[in-house]
Parts: structure tokens; sequence; C-alpha cells
């Protein structure tokens, strides 16, 4: 027992040298970019702000339009602050790959020698933590004010932690798709929104029926699902894009 | 497959074009260890088109980039950790220090074991630029942390379009002499430049494309 333990120790305690002068390892180049764009976004967090005040806005809008009635705002809560979550989502695409295209950044992050739907992923994970982990936060404040009951507020997070996730992935094809393009925000709005009504629909539908006691392990596990199936297939998706544009 | 070792760059009948407009029309050059292509034509004549095809950014409309003698399209990652491209648009963050854009620049290429990122911006003329953000900078000394990429990346073959844009005449002899360097090493590189590049015994070749 004593001898496999030795010989283990050496072996572990070469390969970071070796990472170190040779190629970056694919895991350095993750965090690296990562922990880039999460440093651009705290230099601009004014920008950082937008959507999140565009979300809080809204849903308080709603009250106020429509009517202060409980039971009213109740019922128009899940869809509400899903489709506030939605549209402040869209909102804050267009930065995702803008200023890389724009200063040739991205030309870079196409000519690395890692696969490029990883390095879309690093791009995606950093958007959302940025933008729908914020949304995530305030989500449950948000339901207060519209007299979400108590336990729906439990769905409401769960959907909005397998959704988000959802918005960035796919919102990122339609952004990699239309970068190249002067005014493709129009454009951008088309090609993602469709993408996100199946979300939308099990997502307030879950939140409405643990607002009046239902099971909602069905809507759930067609969130967790979608979730899987834009973790796995969007960022190829992106990068593939993300070639033609710059091409 | 037998000149896997000798890294040669090859392009092989190349047609592009763009807007009905012919750019490209069956060029062929090779390039090998130690030598530097100097691309020269005037504007709109397809300069920088002819370097994006080169680095596998655009594909040619035919014809074909080999790298050692495999298509670049099937090598492609293999090829990707060979180049080091310096386009139009440098890739430098605003935001970012210099020394953050080159620790990017490592971690998403090849890093050349013992070049101290201090040093690469002390050979580039950045010495005491290395913290603030590169948007204090001025459009030369931006390119500069560009061209620094260079030198901390582990990269056989530069693609340079216009490298020598906005910088003042002793940058321009920094490059020249780093263009030296490289090839004396055994590296290669293919720019373009509207001037005129002294890059004393080195081989040049002049691809000259018309209109």
């Amino acid at each position: 027992m004593g001898s496999v333990s030795v010989e283990i120790a050496p072996e572990q305690s070469v390969q970071p040298a070796a990472g170190q002068a040779g190629t970056a390892s694919l895991t350095q180049a993750f965090y690296m970019l990562l922990r880039r764009d999460l440093i651009l976004a705290y230099r601009h967090r004014s920008e950082l702000a937008n959507p999140l005040l565009f979300f809080i806005i809204v849903v308080t809008l709603f009250p106020l339009g429509v009517s202060p009635e409980p039971g009213l705002l109740q019922t128009i809560a899940p869809g509400v602050i899903w489709v506030a979550a939605l549209l402040a989502t869209m909102l804050s695409l267009d930065s995702m790959f803008r200023s890389d295209f724009d200063d040739g950044a991205l030309e870079q992050m196409l000519l690395s020698p890692h696969p490029t739907a990883l390095l879309v992923l690093a791009k995606v994970s950093a958007h959302w933590l940025v933008t729908g982990l914020p949304l995530l936060v305030l989500a449950p404040f948000l339901g207060v004010l519209l007299f979400l009951p108590d336990r729906a507020t439990g769905t409401l997070m769960l959907t909005l932690v397998l959704g988000t996730p959802v918005l960035s992935l796919v919102g990122a094809i339609g952004v990699a798709l239309t970068v190249g393009l002067r005014r493709g925000g129009l454009l951008l709005s088309l090609l993602v929104l469709p993408l996100y009504v199946p979300l939308l629909i099990f997502a307030a539908s879950a939140v409405q029926a643990a607002g009046v006691g239902l099971p909602v392990t069905g809507q759930l596990y067609f969130l967790a699902a979608l979730l899987v199936l834009a973790l796995s297939l969007a960022p190829l998706a992106t990068g593939a894009a993300l070639r033609i544009s710059v091409s | 497959m037998e000149d896997r070792e000798q890294p040669k760059l090859e392009a092989v009948e190349l047609v592009c074009v763009r807007d009905e407009r012919t750019l490209l029309d069956g060029l062929q050059f090779g390039l090998g260890p130690g030598e530097i292509a100097q691309v020269e034509g005037p504007n709109g004549s397809g300069k920088t088109t002819l370097l994006r095809v080169i680095c596998g950014l655009t594909s040619p409309d035919s014809g074909d980039v080999r790298w050692c003698g495999m298509s670049i399209q099937e090598s492609r990652f293999e090829y990707f950790g060979a180049v080091a491209y310096i386009g139009h648009a440098h890739g430098v963050k605003a935001e970012l220090t210099p020394i953050e854009n080159l620790q990017m620049a490592r971690a998403l290429g090849k890093a050349r074991p013992g070049v101290d990122m201090i040093e690469a911006l002390d050979r580039v003329g950045l010495w005491g630029y290395e913290h603030v953000p590169s948007s204090t900078l001025s459009a030369g000394q931006r390119r500069r942390v560009a061209l620094a990429r260079l030198l901390v990346a582990d990269a056989p073959l530069w693609v340079l379009d216009e490298p020598f844009t906005a910088l003042d005449r002793a940058g321009r002899r920094d490059i020249e002499a780093m263009l030296m360097d490289h090839a004396a090493a055994g590296g290669m590189a293919i720019l373009t430049t509207h001037h005129v590049v002294e890059l004393g015994d080195c081989t040049v070749t002049r691809i000259q494309l018309d209109g």
C-alpha cells in the first residue's frame, strides 16, 4: 500500500509544471476566459445593472398598470416574472460577443487550439453569472410584491435555476449568428424568442400549478431536459455560428 | 508525411471571390522555415482576405492551404496551435491591462516556455505600462501590446496584417528586429505592409496581388 502512494505522488507533482511550460491546458483556458469576462463585466458595472433594473421596473409596473388587487396579481405573477426575466435576458444578450467581435478578440478566440464549443461555454457561463444569477436572487422579492403564494416561491426559484441558463445558452446561438450584422437587434429577437416559448410555457405553468398546490414534477423534468439539451448542443451551434459570422 | 519535422506552409491554387470580384485567382506559394513573405498590392486587392484565408478564418472558394503537407481544414486545431495572427482589429481588450491581455493570449494559445510577460512588454517598449488599463494607451501602444503576444506565444508562423500601422519609427525597428530574430530561430512570417521593410539578410518572398 505504501509503495503505491509513493508512486502516485511524484506523477501528480510533475503534471502542473508540464502544463505551465507547454500548451496551456483546456481547464486553464476555460477558467481564464471566464475570469476575463467577469473582470470585463465588473469594469462595466453600469451596463450590468441595466437588465436588472429593467426586470425590477417591469414587474413593479404591473400592480400600478393592471390592478393592485391581490387575487389578480397572484394569477398573473408567474407569467409576469418569467416574461420580464426573458426580456431582461434578451436585453443583455447583444453584449455577449459584440465587443469581442469589434476589437478582434473573437478572432483570437476562434484561432485558439482549444475546442471552440468549450470556450463558448466559458463565455456563456460568465454571461449567466452576471445576468441570470442576479435575476434568480431578485425573483423571490418580486414574487412577494405580486402576492405569489409562499409555497410557489420554491418552484419559481427552481424554474429559474433550470431556465435562465437555457436563456443564455440559446440566446448565444442567436447572438453568434447576428453579431456580424450592423443592425441585428430585430433579427435576434425573431430568431431567439420562438425558441424561448416552450421554456416560458412550462416554467410559468409550473409556478402556477405550485401556487394552487398541484404537483409540478412533470414541468420541472421538462425544463431539466431542455437545460441538458441546450448545454450539450448550444455551444457547438454557437461555435459554428461564430465561425460563419467572422468569415 | 515525411517532411512533418520541417514545418512548411503551402498555398495551393487559392481562388477567392468577394462580391463578384475575383481577389485571388489561382495563387500559389510556399513558405519554409526562416522565410518571410511580404504581400503587396493596392488597397482592395485582397491582402487581408489572403491572410484570413491563410489563418483559416475564411474559407477559400477553391484551393487549399496546407501546413506540413496537411490541409488546414483537416488539422485545424494542430494548425491553430502553430499560428499567431494579428489582424486589423488587433484583439487587445481596452478594459484590461497589457499584462491581463497577455495572460489571456497565453491561456488561449501555446505559451512559449521561459518567457516572462514583463520582459515581453519591455521588449516592445511598454515598460512601466504593465498595469494601466489599455484604454489609456495610445493606438500605437495598443498595437505594441498585440505584438507582444507574438513573444509570449510559441507559434512558428506569424500572420501579420499591417503590423506597422500607428507605430513610430522606433516601434517599426523593434518589429523588424523581432521578425529577424524569429526568422533566425527558424520561424516564418507572412505580412502585409505599405512600408519598406528592412529585414537584413532574411529571405523575403514578395507576393504581388493586383487589384
